[in-house]
């Protein structure tokens, strides 16, 4: 069955004032099903959002891109803006990082949610109106809101109608970038249930940008792991926690403090991620792992199926056979 | 530095701060009656040497206004602050200066609170001057000293380097530093990870548990609530200016007795996730501190409250389920 989001060898560089290149996006492959709940996680400078902007066909006028995105088998890559700009909002939409506060502050919330309805052609004056109005709702804002400014919304109500104007032409899938980044834990509990019912509701497949791994943990079936511009494990969320296959992923989760692993130590990862205006020998990851061995600095590793739906970019699991510990 | 028995070093009771909020020219020529905003409504807490407290809580909690006037940074409308057993809630800013260099503070942005044009050693010296400690030769020791106990080690390795020739988790060391390099007792964090990247955030947490062991007495402030249970000896989580719950870490996130505290700790995502539990969410917002609501500022949104709790304002006090004689909760039903 095709998927309904296969995005294979993506590569985007960037072109550097200086006259050199910015490799961003390093032949990053993943699918996603209709209605699935997907996360994208990695720490500042990874790559995840460049590659959910090339996704909508909006990155900067000094990228440049390879490889495939196809929606529904068609590859939306193929023809640049002429074949991306049908499905941008129609297909897929995004929340963008802080778009909350991205809100016209003399525009009242709901002529703003409007406005790509009557762009792309869905739904003009009353009808639109009414739409807005059932979105609005759809998110969880009172729909006698729509006439109000955003200054009179809280910061989860913005994000909240942030995300419904994402929905304005009924998407198929919703990108969302670190939706809950700026948010208080219980508004970010409000949020990712939102999104989550969403999914589920409205058959919306989701994919979650986020440095967060617990919150992917909470909220996505799979999730890939990105480090220097590539995705260097993906798998089930379980997957990733209980069997890790690349020591970025186990080492990113014992960075992460939980509420309840009181005595269990938190340590950091020693280092910092590669230049990637610099070509990259062998292992990305290899300066700062804690099991490189021979071919690490050497070989660059492919990703590689180690399980069921689950593929890792490690030379450990051509050499060692059991699972890396948790 | 010994820990000096289980005196505190620091003891606040009944702090409040209070701001003026304009009414606009409506409200003022109306003469609509004067608002303001109960940033921190009676607090009370304590902390000793080698001891870590997390107030814990929301933004517009007022975790970080209580910080704030510790330090005498605003000025509180109320309340008595004692540090080594001296009241200083009421001293002159002449009189707070010998002791403002015995209570430091490491903000959360170390991307702002760095001056860019300063080497990291003038960064790092600049109290030392301020307070007229030292010759040259000594406070170039000293910086020294700063940098390796903030784990920037070899210092000569960053003593001349400027800010945006560092990451952002060597900024906040550098930071640190800063507020280390006057030897200080106390040392205030507020938010001292939320800017960083998960992978260099312990590095950074380790370093304020290290000077914990030798003695510092660390109030960290944050909103995140792992973050807290893992570092914190104890927690104190507040809600609309007053602290709600407060006790041994352990024991408030294995035991929390106030309906707040509870809520707050099932929305928290675990890395696990087979530990997908039922959020507990509470609807609408944290009302603004202008208007706190009578009785129990948590009633509106409390799932347990009864009558009484519009009307009876509860004070700290033991839980009847609590395991820890230490561990107090504000709430009439627990």
């Amino acid at each position: 069955m095709t998927p309904l989001l296969a995005v294979e060898d993506l590569n985007i560089w960037f072109e550097l004032p200086n006259g050199g290149e910015l490799h961003a996006v390093r032949g990053v492959s993943f699918d996603l099903e209709g209605g699935e709940r997907f996360g994208l996680v990695g720490e500042s400078g990874c790559g995840k959002t460049t590659a959910m902007l090339s996704l909508m066909g909006l990155l900067p006028p000094n990228a440049s891109v390879s490889g495939e995105v196809r929606l529904e088998g068609e590859n939306i890559l193929e023809r640049g803006e002429e074949s991306v700009s049908p499905h941008r909002w129609s297909d897929i939409a995004m929340v963008f990082q802080g778009a909350m506060n991205a809100f016209n502050p003399v525009k009242t919330v709901g002529s703003q949610i409007e406005e790509p309805m009557r762009l792309h052609g869905v739904a003009e004056g009353r009808v639109a109106r009414r739409q807005v109005e059932e979105l609005l709702e759809r998110v969880g804002i009172s729909k006698d809101r729509a006439a109000r400014y955003p200054h009179e919304f809280s910061g989860g109500m913005r994000q909240r109608a942030a995300i419904a104007m994402a929905l304005a032409c009924e998407p198929k899938i919703l990108l969302a970038d670190e939706p809950t980044t700026a948010l208080d834990v219980m508004v970010q509990a409000q949020i990712l249930e939102l999104l989550g019912s969403l999914a589920s509701d409205f058959n919306l497949a989701l994919i979650l940008v986020t440095h967060d791994l617990p919150v992917v943990a909470q909220v996505c079936d799979r999730a890939a792991v990105m480090y220097a511009g590539e995705v260097v494990e993906a798998a089930s969320t379980d997957a990733l926690f209980h069997t890790p296959r690349h020591p970025y992923t186990r080492l990113l989760f014992a960075a992460t403090p939980d509420l309840h692993a009181g005595g269990e130590r938190v340590a950091s990862i020693p280092g910092a991620p590669p230049r990637l205006d610099r070509p990259i020998v062998g292992c990305p990851f290899q300066p700062r792992c804690d099991r490189a061995f021979a071919p690490c600095p050497i070989e660059t590793p492919l990703l590689k199926s180690v399980g069921e739906r689950h593929v890792a970019a490690c030379h450990l699991n051509d050499h060692v056979r059991e699972a890396l510990p948790a | 530095m010994s820990t000096n028995g289980s005196k505190p070093l620091l003891e606040v009771e009944g702090l409040h701060a209070r701001y003026p909020v304009g009414r606009g020219i409506v409200g003022t020529v109306s003469r609509a009656p004067k608002l303001e905003v109960r940033a921190v409504d009676g607090v009370s807490f304590s902390l000793k040497r080698g001891e870590m407290l997390a107030l814990v809580g929301e933004s517009g909690c007022g975790k970080t206004s209580t910080a704030q006037s510790i330090l005498r940074m605003i000025e509180l409308s109320a309340g008595s602050i004692r540090f080594d057993g001296e009241e200083i809630s009421g001293l002159s800013a002449k009189e707070l200066r010998p002791l403002r260099r015995r209570m430091q503070i490491v903000y959360q942005d170390p991307y702002e609170s760095l001056d860019p044009r300063f080497r990291v050693g003038a960064t790092i010296e600049e109290p030392l001057q301020v307070h007229g400690i030292g010759s040259k030769d000594d406070r170039r020791e000293e910086v020294k000293r700063a940098l390796e106990l903030a784990g920037l080690t070899p210092p000569e390795l960053y003593i001349d380097r400027y800010p945006h020739e560092l990451s952002g988790g060597q900024r906040q060391r550098v930071a640190i530093a800063a507020s280390l390099v006057l030897h200080p007792e106390l040392l205030v964090a507020d938010e001292p990870v939320s800017m960083l990247d998960v992978s260099v955030r312990a590095g950074i947490l380790s370093i304020l548990d290290e000077l914990r062991d030798n003695g510092l007495a660390v109030l960290m402030i944050t909103h995140d609530l792992s973050t807290a249970a893992h570092y914190a000896d104890r927690i104190a989580v507040m809600y609309l200016g007053r602290i709600v719950e407060e006790g041994p870490t352990r024991e408030v996130i294995e035991n929390a007795q106030h309906p707040y505290t509870r809520a707050l700790l099932s929305v928290v995502p675990k890395r696990d996730p087979r530990e997908r539990g039922t959020p507990q969410i509470l609807r609408g917002e944290t009302p603004n501190s202008i208007h706190i609501p009578p009785g129990c500022r948590f009633n509106p949104r409390c799932p347990m409250a009864i009558a009484e709790c519009k009307t009876v304002d509860p004070e700290l006090r033991r839980p009847a389920a609590s395991r820890d004689p230490e561990h107090r909760a504000a709430c009439i039903r627990v």
